[in-house]
């Protein structure tokens, strides 16, 4: 059987995605290599920086494959950080307690919005809209300030939050004195890999992974074949409020602050790093190794404007604007086309 | 019930607001049968299908299946599945984003014993199937990047792979060509010696004599007979799906063609839309009344749809009243005087929230152009006119169009082009789905214009009848191309003949 | 009376008018003097004011939404960034390039204006051609300006807010001399009118319901579609524009990262609220208006209560939880049905 196998427009994606990443972090070198831009460090600490946001994006983009969208990722974010910061500073809970609260409000919050679209099928936008207002608002409620976590509040927190994770010494470097310098990572970074790996098994090799693609890819076939589209539905924001509180917490242990206006527009990262990681909006294409990279090509263009330092910062929301901008009509030209060859 | 007798529907009858869909329909499928359902559009083939398959609930009437006791209610086409009874519809009813394999086997998955899907033993289990068929495939990549000919196959062999006593195959050939059309039926006849029922509807005619066993004909949604393929010659076949018995609209007597001028009003040569239909001529002088025929699926509205520019034509000329004219959108057609009375009234004839008297003035109001608007007490009057003129049934000029009946809707529609006053209206099949008496009015009011108003008509209906009595002469169309024209003494069976083309 | 009420319940400004005085009536219960109005440095203080006053960005916001709404069944989620664009394009023309606080102007104030106006549309022709031609789902052809507006507009001020201290800046935002009545109202009602007059004089409302009803009948009866939803979004932008020279002449500045805060959701919350279906087609424009001051009135009421503004949004989500759960075809099924049942449960007892 001579089968070719055709590369795929939504592979040809991916692919650009993680080639435009290397591209750009090469060049990043190549410009930036005396502001130590080339450092194996400085790759980490995107990891670092960009944990919270890894694990939100691999939420959004299993919902984002079923053709929604969940904007209240951001406002939940800074609802969790709020409740860890304050549960732990004024209540004194200890550091477990309060991640499992979390953890159980991610999935309430979920329930109740997956409800909402899948039984109720009101529109996800609508529904997640509210969603926000609500976090957004829980968390002045909570505490209108800005509130900091110190080693005195938790020390267990603060243990989590400050333990390192060196890499083996010959990756290390030596600095001007002579001394090695052996990178690291921290905790949060093993986390949002160990998330990125099992939503990557989920989607590939469970039923349910391959429920959501199939109500993205076409909802009545679905129906038609005997899937429970809207279980399937509930289950993806279930699921999306999950990691975003995992994403959440991740984030808490970077800033080890809480504040009402923390992780503004952190949705529009999320759906951003998805779609320039090749998950289409209209759902039924997608998989969290695009988003991943999506993520680290935000993160990057973020690190480059910042070495740059005569940049202003407002320029790396204009370049992922851009890039938004460009995989949106490569997506849709692309869609076109495959409309017109199938006519 | 008979040991042999898979299915048996008796009396079905269902109705959707405005419209009998189905008035005592029977039908009866035997085991080891390939039996088709035929007949015009609107006659009711998909409805009783979909009341099979528990798409819709029917109003009266029972079904029976072998192995249920009882009669049967399917809710749900699961339910249907449960029970034995698989349906490959027209449009795809797959997953294109999904591998081959998982649309084969997605909702019964292969599990590895830690319960993920064991995607080894899938796409090895789909290649046997594919390969069954003989269509060379990859099943490990998407079901997009496959012709619709190729995805129709898959939702095919899906159905046939989940062991049904029974499969609905619903119009399945439209999108395959000659050689794939050959594997269907290679394995449409394999499940007959099986003992699988086939329940096959088709528009071709030469599937059906090569294929099937048995016909059942529905003409507007009553029962019309059950024949066995060999004693049903091909022109009686046409025959019975296109109704011969008069009704009372034998008075509607033709004129003869003295009212029309030698004026050519719209000159189409070499026309054409790749993938809807081939190039064909078309011309039309001033008040005369043209039919286009062929059956359903044949390009009659393909053709139409392109000289209006609701598919832009891509090859040849078409002249209007002697100049040429280059149809970029449907607009443009307006302008020179066109209009079209689509025959999907749903999708491309009714703005369904908009009121009646805004559905009217729609078409004027685009031709006059966005800043000209028509003041509001013209508006009322030209609404007022129409509703009186066409005798339309609504409550004022201000319910939206959706509450009224199907002919209602119809003749607002007629009317939104009639204001416009055009020198050519193509009315695609505007007697559809509507009651005996609006029928009528339409055929006389089509006459009317003609011979009154000087206008050039284009008439597509599937009732040959209806035709006869307004044409003066047809253009034929077969799969998708015009294949001929007939015009002088026409009567039934000249039509069907020419229609029916080919065999005997 | 049952009967009566169902018959008014059905009227498309119900819903709004409804809400409208809901919000009314708890403020006159909690606060007899919430009607009242006072006058102080010759211009006009109190409750009710203030909503106009603070309403009118809303408003406009929500006359363009509308029809964004109507012709496309998406939303236009840049307009608070686009607002933020055009304050900002406005101030920088009006400072010159890299000034941050100015009281002359680097060119006429009108000009800086219409140059903010300018900006709104040209942000609503990108959103458009997208949504329009590309068949973008409006929702994520807007994001590409949601995300990038505020950053340009940081960009056109230099990274800093641009203030200008000129008098006849404050105008727009605050007061004319000699007028007792905020200037906003005006240009709120101007703006209204505009688009009233637009609607009424030429068939652009009759267009865009037909397209947003069904744009395949639409282009068959000589419509095209693609232009119309076009026009729909530059209008949008143009108002997003204006609100954004209203907003930016209250506080006599360009402060990219507060201006037009969350006001898309606002702008939206106020076309739902209205009564309009945000699956598209029929709309209806008076209850987008009158949804708009009913947020303003329900976030000032709040804010006289005691909650503050970054405590209101719970409010506001419980709000529209409860509309769009209400207006589900779904939970009215549901409802249809246990009617029914309890209904038969009575016959049976």
């Amino acid at each position: 059987m001579k089968t070719k196998r055709k590369l795929d427009s939504n592979t040809v994606l991916v692919f650009i995605t993680i080639a435009l990443f290397v591209v750009m972090y090469a060049i990043g070198c190549g410009i930036y290599q005396d502001k130590g831009f080339g450092n194996l460090q400085t790759f980490l600490n995107i990891l670092i920086n960009n944990a919270g946001l890894i694990c939100v994006t691999c939420g959004m983009t299993c919902v984002m494959l079923t053709g929604g969208i969940d904007i209240s990722v951001g406002s939940v974010i800074a609802m969790d950080c709020m409740l860890l910061v304050y549960g732990m500073t004024e209540w004194k809970m200890g550091a477990v307690q309060m991640v499992i609260l979390i953890l159980v409000i991610g999935l309430i919050f979920g329930a109740v919005q997956g409800f909402l679209v899948g039984y109720l099928e009101i529109q996800p936008f609508i529904v997640t809209m509210a969603g926000m207002f609500f976090a957004r608002g829980m968390t002045a409620v909570i505490c209108s300030g800005q509130i900091s976590i110190t080693e005195a509040d938790n020390p267990t927190f603060y243990a989590w939050a400050n333990s390192k994770i060196n890499l083996p010494e010959f990756l290390g470097k030596a600095n001007r004195h002579g001394k090695i310098v052996v990178p690291y990572i921290r905790p949060t970074v093993i986390i949002a890999f160990l998330v990125l790996i099992l939503i990557f098994l989920m989607l590939k090799y469970t039923k349910f992974g391959r429920n959501l693609y199939a109500v993205g890819g076409n909802q009545m076939s679905a129906t038609m074949m005997g899937l429970n589209v809207k279980k399937t539905k509930m289950l993806s924001h279930v699921l999306s409020s999950l990691l975003c509180s995992i994403g959440g917490i991740l984030y808490c242990l970077n800033t080890m602050s809480g504040s009402v206006n923390q992780a503004t527009g952190l949705e529009m990262d999320a759906i951003a790093s998805a779609v320039i990681g090749g998950t289409l909006l209209t759902g039924g294409v997608g998989n969290v190794i695009g988003s991943f990279f999506g993520v680290m090509i935000t993160g990057t263009i973020t690190v480059l404007v910042n070495t740059n330092g005569k940049l202003l910062s407002s320029w790396a929301n204009i370049a992922t604007a851009a890039l938004l901008c460009i995989f949106i009509i490569l997506q849709s030209v692309f869609a076109l086309v495959k409309a017109r060859r199938n006519k | 019930m008979d040991e042999n007798i898979l299915i048996t529907m008796r009396d079905i009858s269902k109705s959707f607001p405005g419209v009998k869909a189905l008035d005592h329909a029977q039908f009866t499928l035997r085991k080891g049968e390939i039996h088709a359902l035929m007949g015009e559009n609107g006659a009711g083939k998909s409805t009783l299908i979909k009341v099979l398959t528990g798409v819709y609930s029917l109003d009266a009437g029972e079904i029976h299946v072998a192995g249920v006791d009882g009669p049967v209610i399917n809710h749900s086409t699961l339910e249907a599945q449960e029970k034995g009874i698989a349906t490959v519809y027209q449009e795809v009813n797959l997953c294109p984003n999904l591998t081959v394999a998982e649309n084969l086997f997605i909702g019964r998955e292969p599990k590895t014993p830690i319960g993920t899907i064991d995607w080894r033993t899938m796409n090895k289990k789909a290649k046997e199937i594919v390969d069954g068929l003989e269509l060379k495939i990859d099943v490990t990549i998407a079901l997009e990047n496959y012709s619709l000919a190729i995805q129709q196959m898959i939702a095919i062999a899906r159905a046939v792979d989940m062991d049904c006593k029974v499969l609905i195959l619903d119009e399945p050939t439209s999108s395959l060509d000659d050689n794939e059309v050959e594997k269907l039926f290679k394995v449409m006849r394999d499940l007959k010696a099986k003992g699988v029922g086939i329940i096959f509807v088709t528009h071709f005619l030469e599937q059906v004599y090569e294929v099937c066993d048995t016909i059942t004909v529905l003409r507007n949604g009553e029962f019309a007979g059950e024949y066995s393929v060999e004693e049903m010659p091909r022109v009686k076949l046409v025959a019975a799906m296109l109704g011969k018995d008069f009704d009372d609209l034998a008075s509607i007597k033709k004129e003869g063609a003295s009212h029309v001028s030698d004026d050519v009003v719209v000159d189409a040569t070499n026309l054409s839309h790749k993938g809807t239909i081939k190039p064909f001529d078309f011309q039309i002088k001033k008040g005369e009344v043209v039919g286009v025929t062929g059956l359903l699926g044949s390009g009659r509205s393909e053709m139409v749809r392109c000289i209006y520019g609701a598919d832009k034509a891509q090859t040849g000329e078409l002249k209007v009243n002697g100049k040429k004219l280059n149809i970029k959108e449907p607009l443009d057609a307006i302008k020179a005087g066109m209009g079209y009375l689509p025959d999907d009234r749903k999708a491309d004839g009714c703005i369904g929230d908009l009121s009646v008297r805004e559905n009217i003035i729609l078409a004027l109001q685009a031709k006059n152009g966005m800043f000209k608007k028509i003041p509001a007490s013209k508006q009322n009057e030209i609404a007022d006119k129409f509703i009186d003129m066409l005798q339309i049934k609504t409550a004022s000029r201000e319910t939206p169009i959706n509450q009224l009946s199907g002919g209602n809707q119809q003749k607002v529609i007629l009317a939104r082009w009639l204001c416009t006053h055009p020198d050519f209206l193509i009315l695609d099949e505007p007697t559809r789905g509507i009651d005996i008496g609006t029928k009528t009015e339409f055929q006389k009011l089509a006459l009317k214009f003609a011979e009154e108003d000087g206008m050039s008509i284009v008439f597509i209906s599937s009732e040959i009848e209806e035709m006869l009595r307004t044409c003066t002469r047809m253009y034929v169309m077969r799969d998708g191309a015009q294949v001929g024209e007939i015009s002088g003494e026409m009567t039934q069976e000249s039509v069907m003949a020419a229609i029916a083309g080919g065999g005997e | 009376m049952m009967e009566n009420f169902k018959k008014l319940a059905k009227k498309p400004l119900f819903l709004p008018i409804f809400c409208m005085i809901l919000v009314l009536l708890i403020n006159v219960i909690k606060s007899p003097d919430f009607f009242a109005i006072k006058i102080n440095n010759g211009v006009l203080f109190g409750r009710i004011i203030d909503i106009l006053n603070r309403g009118s960005e809303i408003a406009i916001l929500a006359v363009g939404q509308t029809l964004v709404v109507a012709v496309s069944a998406g939303t236009d989620i840049s307009v608070g960034s686009v607002m933020s664009l055009s304050a900002c394009g406005c101030c920088m023309l009006l400072a010159g390039y890299g000034n941050n606080s100015v009281s002359t102007l680097a060119v006429p104030m009108v000009v800086g204006m219409l140059f903010g106006v300018f900006m709104g549309g040209l942000s609503g022709a990108m959103n458009g051609a997208l949504v329009a031609k590309l068949k973008i789902q409006p929702m994520v052809a807007t994001l590409i300006l949601f995300t990038a507006g505020r950053a340009i507009g940081l960009l056109l001020c230099n990274n800093q807010i641009t203030y200008i201290r000129y008098e006849p800046y404050k105008y727009l935002g605050n007061f004319l001399p000699g007028c007792p009545i905020p200037t906003p109202v005006f240009v709120a009602i101007i703006v209204i009118a505009v688009v009233s007059i637009l609607l009424k004089k030429t068939a652009l409302g009759l267009y865009i319901q037909s397209v947003g009803i069904n744009s395949r009948a639409a282009r068959i009866s000589g419509i095209n579609s693609e232009v119309i939803c076009f026009i729909c979004y530059v209008i949008c932008g143009i108002c997003a524009g204006i609100a954004g020279i209203v907003a930016s002449s209250r506080i006599y500045s360009a402060d990219s990262n507060n201006i037009g805060l969350t006001f898309e959701l606002d702008a939206i919350l106020a076309v739902a609220l209205g009564g309009n279906s945000l699956g598209g087609g029929k709309f209806n424009l008076a209850g987008s208006i009158i949804g708009a001051y009913t947020i303003q009135a329900i976030t000032t009421t709040l804010l006289a209560m005691g909650v503050s503004t970054d405590k209101a949004p719970v409010f506001k989500a419980i709000i529209v939880i409860i509309i769009v759960v209400v207006q589900a075809p779904a939970f009215k099924a549901y409802m249809a049905a246990r009617r029914a049942q309890k209904a038969s449960v009575k016959e049976a007892a």
